[in-house]
């Protein structure tokens, strides 16, 4: 069974949120519609809306974020949901107490939803399949695999600046083999009918058979980059440098690193996108992150729409099939 | 079947009705919130009438319905937009059919969640009885008296026009 059978319940409706291969397009414009209508609650006085009041969200961490931990925890807060935020590398397991033990003591707090991080691919897929009916996992990174709220909140932001997919040039530019974001940044876009998707980056850090996925591979930035009218650029991360895929980060700079003068290659009114923490200097010069065309502090206000969006999305459903 | 009213007189009764009952309570500036979807269509009427300069608000309350836990989220077009802020206002909510109360309990919840108006009076088109919560309209255009089962919709905006049906219509709110 994939992702796309365990997310999804018999009707159709979002059940779980694991992955974004799979999903009906249809699905993922229902989700960036719902998270239009939540992002306007947080120019409000009272950021939050009943929704979810007395439901319980248990943030299970297995992996250390900042940015997506704790725009998951404002989105259910502002759902009216109770939080549990659990960094459980410094918990249970830290005593020997296995995975499922501590889901199912979870399961006996009545918690009504697990937001997943987690190093191994294929983690949330994995604890999906062990839950109770009365809960929905959604799936905060896992592994090399998916972000797929990140995903969604990327094609929220493209679609808030660009209007439509239709005509778009996207380029994904980094260390695209080890980025989950780029796999469902790439998923979603296809899936939204982004016409033009380019990945772009040393051969040693694009996947191999990446084509297949419908996107086109670019080893020189500039060409990469050029007319395209969105820019996405990935984290690069330090451990590849000493794993001897890369040589260094001035160099790595050189080559692929985002300048004010390379962008000029892109379209005139293009948008730069990160899903952070930015490594300024290496991936990305802090003249554009701080610049302009840059939209990289959007997508985290963003990111809080499109979580409260699938969180309601999920909870809802599961009242449809009778669950609560 | 659709019972037989002339919206535009009743709305034209409604904001001469309103208009006494705002000054009554010395109220100068009002400002006029609409209940999406209908309620929207008969604020804009009324504010044109009464030559209101305050901007409209809209209120889509499916964030704030009590049947979330047996319906989930309700599917609508656009979110509230209040262009105005309500803290010492006084306001003018507007909807078009007013039943159980529970939409107008929404509404002044989400409201709340923007500020504290001084004051909130309620002006509906159609009331039809049936009320399971403490509200009242301060103005109504006309009262219905619907059989058991039956149910009202405003369809419009132009012309606006009240159907009654046999089935709840789907997406109504209560």
């Amino acid at each position: 069974m994939s992702a796309a059978e365990v997310q999804l319940d018999a009707q159709g409706r979002l059940r779980h949120l694991i992955a974004i291969e799979g999903l009906p397009r249809s699905l993922l414009e229902e989700i960036l519609d719902n998270a239009e209508r939540f992002a306007p609650l947080g120019d409000r006085a009272v950021k939050k809306v009943p929704l979810l009041r007395g439901r319980t969200v248990a943030n299970l961490f297995f992996e250390p974020s900042t940015r997506t931990r704790t725009t998951f925890d404002l989105a259910a807060k502002r759902l009216s949901a109770d939080v549990l935020n659990i960094n459980i590398e410094a918990s249970s397991t830290k005593k020997g107490e296995s995975l499922a033990d501590t889901l199912r003591n979870l399961e006996a707090m009545q918690c009504d939803m697990f937001v997943v991080r987690h190093h191994i691919s294929g983690a949330a897929d994995f604890i999906a399949r062990q839950v109770g009916p009365h809960i929905s996992v959604i799936n905060g990174g896992d592994g090399r695999h998916e972000h797929p709220t990140q995903g969604l909140l990327d094609a929220f932001t493209i679609r808030r600046h660009k209007k439509n997919f239709e005509h778009l040039t996207v380029a994904i530019v980094g260390d695209v083999a080890h980025s989950r974001v780029a796999r469902s940044n790439i998923q979603a876009l296809k899936i939204l009918g982004v016409p033009d998707l380019r990945v772009v980056g040393p051969k040693t850090l694009i996947p191999a058979g990446v084509e297949a996925l419908g996107v086109t591979v670019y080893d020189d930035l500039d060409e990469g980059i050029r007319g395209a009218d969105v820019v996405i650029m990935l984290r690069l991360q330090q451990e590849r440098m000493q794993s001897a895929l890369l040589p260094s980060a001035h160099e790595y700079f050189r080559e692929y690193g985002l300048t004010a003068q390379r962008l000029r290659l892109a379209a005139a009114d293009a948008i730069v996108m990160h899903p952070g923490p930015i490594n300024r200097g290496v991936e990305i010069d802090s003249a554009v992150a701080d610049g302009m065309q840059s939209v990289i502090l959007q997508q985290v206000t963003y990111g809080i729409a499109i979580r409260m969006a699938v969180m309601a999305m999920v909870m809802g459903n599961q009242a449809l099939a009778g669950v609560h | 079947m659709s019972l037989q009213f002339d919206i535009q007189t009743l709305i034209t009764q409604m904001a001469t009705t309103l208009s006494h009952t705002l000054s009554q309570a010395d109220i100068t500036e009002p400002a006029l919130i609409g209940v999406r979807t209908g309620g929207v269509w008969i604020a804009e009427k009324l504010s044109q009438l009464l030559t209101i300069p305050a901007p409209l608000g809209e209120l889509n309350i499916a964030f704030y319905r009590d049947d979330f836990s047996r319906i989930g989220i309700h599917p609508t077009v656009a979110p509230s937009m209040l262009p105005f802020d309500v803290t010492d206002r006084d306001l003018v909510l507007v909807d078009d059919i007013l039943y159980t109360g529970r939409t107008v309990r929404a509404a002044m919840n989400e409201i709340f969640d923007y500020g504290r108006p001084r004051s909130i009076h309620l002006v509906v088109l159609f009331d039809r009885g049936g009320r399971e919560l403490p509200i009242t309209a301060q103005v109504v255009g006309a009262h219905l008296n619907l059989q058991p089962g039956e149910h009202a919709k405003l369809t419009g905006p132009s012309p606006m026009h009240l159907e009654i049906c046999r089935q709840r219509p789907v997406a109504s709110a209560a």
